[in-house]
């Protein structure tokens, strides 16, 4: 009886197998496959220069050596991470305020759901749509100028993609647009989660709003604001859409809006396989230690 | 009686002062999420002489005729768009079957691998496809697979997102008694996938079902490196295209148009799925 029964887990148990092909087959062809050649390519020179082939001759980490020593890497990481930093700084303010408003009983919000839903839209629209979007309502003839001119602020346009932190701005605005709704639901849900008894506890002690909020709500929601920040870190690194075709690639004025990926773009427009594979895998190393960290915070919240 | 008044009043006053700020900032901040679309709107109905005369917030009635003229231009809209649906719907059903049954396998069966294999997807789960890209590129061209939707579409079985969420979903809807009990009625293992376990996860694929079709539509980096033959561009080249065209050819009103283009339907079928979509973001957030 029990040798019957125990072929028929067997049996079963081999359908874990054949149910996880599909999900190995493809993932190996097409993500492991690729990042491993990745990683190969960024060993190699391997370029074109005109139309004659370079290469691909073996160099080590001569890629690595030479994709350090030029400035351009460090100023497109500043970039990147100025117009994160610039995005990111008011999306966890302002959704720090509607999440906690949002899951507070007392305040009795109506509309909730109109709120949520407007707020979140943004974050599906197409990257590369809005950003022309912006880019027509924010040019010197666009809306935007004629609006300001209509209520007198400014006698002359304002050339928003000739300035520097203005264009920064822009790019700013919109990851801001993009992604608050979306941590304020994420952070929402983290503060409906905190045990309701500790705020009746607060205020039966005469605790303000104000304090509930610094002394219960925030050490409480450290390990959710951890895991947002880091995940939006490595969302920023991959800043690409919208800087793209808000400045149409050249992440002008003076690259001063060109993000990392903007530049493995770039890498592989021009079939610079060398460059590009070491940026892939500077960039993998990145996000894979950023990674570390979530995983190692998710993991101490169970 | 007269301290719990006055300490009624105290905390009333501080609650209507907050709650009043607190619809000045909703109230605030829906209008920077709306208001971008609603000039879009605006601007899409009018004429290009009249965008040229200044901006008013009234729509005018020039959405047709803009309409017609990007559609007699040189810009492929509609056959993106149909592009980008088709790519979008395989991706979105191939992404949501295949992960529902890579769940299944790591939920239901006892094997050697699983444990390997759970930690393996969730590991490599925050990795970029950006950074596989280049290998990803070499792979295509040597498959003679560039202008093709199949390297767009085929990828999204691997979904480890998608995976994960499905697993959550599965731990709270499935119970294993279920499978079971298919079992004793001779029901084989496919069988019981496709028949019982499909239809109990409804609500978990609708969600991510939105999702993966959301962001393959929207999808720009991989696309743009991809497809080169005007045939098989999808909307978001074409938006780029838009953008580095000479702009003071064209027409305002049909570049008004061709954005409204492809962001209102997205907007419409939202507007419609709303509901399932914020629950599912906070259903996905609570264990994430």
């Amino acid at each position: 009886m029990a040798k019957v029964k125990r072929g028929k887990v067997v049996r079963y148990n081999k359908w874990g197998y054949i149910f996880l092909i599909p999900f190995i087959v493809v993932y190996l062809v097409f993500q492991l496959v690729p990042l491993f050649r990745t990683f190969y390519y960024s060993l190699f020179e391997n370029y074109r220069s005109g139309l004659t082939q370079i290469g691909p001759n073996f160099v080590g980490l001569g890629n690595f050596v030479k994709l350090f020593s030029n400035a351009d890497i460090w100023i497109y990481t500043k970039n990147t991470l100025i117009m994160w930093i610039l995005g990111f700084v008011p999306q966890i303010i302002v959704s720090l305020l509607l999440g906690a408003w949002f899951s507070d009983p007392s305040l009795r919000l109506k509309g909730q759901r109109f709120f949520k839903t407007v707020i979140y839209l943004p974050n599906l629209i197409m990257a590369s749509a809005f950003a022309m979007l912006f880019f027509t309502l924010f040019s010197d003839g666009g809306p935007i100028n004629e609006i300001m001119m209509q209520l007198g602020w400014i006698s002359e346009p304002y050339k928003f993609m000739s300035n520097v932190w203005s264009t920064r701005g822009l790019v700013a605005l919109m990851n801001f647009l993009m992604w608050f709704g979306n941590t304020t639901i994420l952070l929402m849900a983290g503060m409906m989660g905190i045990d309701t008894s500790l705020f009746e506890a607060a205020e039966v002690d005469g605790a303000t709003s104000t304090q509930v909020f610094f002394k219960i709500t925030l050490p409480l929601l450290r390990p959710i604001l951890i895991y947002v920040m880091i995940t939006s870190l490595i969302g920023g690194l991959q800043m690409f859409d919208v800087p793209q075709i808000l400045t149409n690639g050249s992440g002008d004025p003076m690259r001063s809006t060109m993000t990392l990926i903007m530049y493995l773009n770039k890498h592989l427009f021009s079939k610079n396989y060398g460059m590009g594979g070491a940026l892939s895998v500077v960039l993998f190393i990145i996000t894979g230690l950023l990674s570390l960290v979530v995983f190692k915070f998710s993991n101490k919240k169970d | 009686m007269l301290s719990v008044e006055t300490n009624e009043t105290k905390k009333g006053m501080g609650i209507h002062a907050r709650r009043a700020l607190a619809y000045i900032v909703l109230v605030f901040m829906s209008f920077l999420c709306l208001f971008w679309f609603y000039i879009l709107f605006v601007n899409a109905t009018r004429s290009n002489g009249e965008l040229t005369r200044g901006f008013t917030p009234i729509p005018s009635h020039y959405l047709l005729e803009n309409w017609k003229g990007v559609m007699a231009g040189t810009q492929p809209v509609v056959r993106g768009m149909f592009n980008s649906l088709f790519v979008a719907l395989c991706s979105a059903a191939l992404c949501t079957y295949f992960s529902t049954m890579t769940a299944y396998a790591i939920h239901v069966y006892d094997f050697k691998i699983k444990k390997f294999m759970f930690t393996f997807i969730m590991a490599v789960m925050t990795i970029p496809t950006q950074v596989t890209a280049l290998g990803f590129l070499q792979l295509v061209s040597d498959m003679k697979l560039e202008d093709n939707f199949i390297p767009l579409i085929v990828p999204a079985i691997a979904a480890p997102v998608t995976f994960f969420y499905m697993k959550q979903y599965m731990e709270s809807a499935l119970p294993l008694s279920l499978v079971e009990a298919a079992r004793i009625d001779g029901s084989g293992e496919f069988r019981t996938f496709n028949t019982i376990v499909l239809p109990l996860m409804k609500p978990a694929i609708a969600v991510q079902a939105i999702f993966t079709f959301v962001s393959s539509w929207n999808n720009y980096f991989t696309p743009a490196l991809i497809l080169h033959n005007d045939k098989m561009k999808t909307l978001p080249i074409l938006i780029a295209q838009l953008r580095s065209a000479d702009f003071l050819k064209f027409d305002m009103g049909q570049v008004y148009v061709t954005i409204a283009f492809s962001i209102f339907p997205v907007i419409v079928v939202y507007l419609i799925l709303s509901k399932f979509i914020v629950q599912g973001v906070a259903m996905g957030s609570v264990k994430g």
